[in-house]
């Protein structure tokens, strides 16, 4: 389950809707990522993305994780455009029989969406507005996999 | 006709978020090259392509890409997402 939307979005019932479609998986991870205030003077965030790719890319991310490891399902939930400090931007659930298998997807799942899905983050802080760089980091994390 | 997509500074750079051009481009690096040589936005925009990712129809590419059948170029800046 693939979702891109700019509404905000409730990760308890968001969760417990997913775990009641995975009935019997035994193990379900998720992780939720929120607007962080790095420079203390954060006003909003601004996400853009690439309406079509955005799904495909998150389509193709999800369908990995599914044949990589033994999962019963997998969620992906990403926010765009403007937010405020503290918001839910994204989240990502897997569920699994086994607890490595949804550990390591949700891990996968978040490494991969960070450089490979295409948003763009834009900080509006007092001082100005700037867009997000990437980071050499979050490439590298995806040469684990 | 060819699509062509600007997101994120690359879209504020051009100060377009898509046009259609006329082109007979055969890789994206030639495109490149064609849309450098309109205007000091455009040559701006794309002076460093390694700052810059390439999607054709909608999959991640290369610079050195063919443009053969390709209906939809996007320039981006790489992806910030999560």
């Amino acid at each position: 389950m693939i979702r891109v939307q700019a509404m905000p979005f409730d990760p308890g019932g968001e969760l417990n809707t997913f775990t009641a479609s995975v009935a019997g998986a035994g193990a379900v991870v998720s992780f939720t990522g929120l607007v962080r205030d790095v420079s203390g003077g954060l006003t909003s965030m601004e996400i853009e993305h690439y309406p079509g790719m955005t799904e495909k890319a998150l389509g193709a991310i999800r369908a990995e994780a599914m044949q990589r490891w033994d999962l019963a399902g997998a969620l992906i939930v990403h926010r765009f455009g403007v937010l405020e400090a503290e918001e839910m931007i994204m989240m990502v659930a897997t569920a699994s029989c086994h607890r490595k298998d949804a550990f390591e997807a949700a891990e996968f799942l978040m490494d991969y969406l960070k450089s490979r899905a295409p948003f763009w983050k834009r900080e509006v802080t007092r001082d100005g507005a700037d867009w997000v760089a990437s980071k050499t980091e979050d490439e590298d994390a995806l040469k684990r996999w | 006709m060819m699509q062509i997509l600007y997101f994120a500074w690359v879209r504020e750079r051009i100060g377009l978020p898509r046009e259609e051009v006329e082109t007979s481009a055969a890789t994206v690096s030639d495109l490149i090259n064609e849309l450098r040589a309109r205007e000091a936005r455009y040559d701006m925009a794309f002076a460093d392509t390694s700052a810059l990712r390439v999607a054709l129809d909608q999959e991640l590419s290369e610079f050195d890409a063919s443009l053969k059948g390709v209906r939809e170029v996007a320039f981006f800046p790489p992806m910030t997402g999560g």
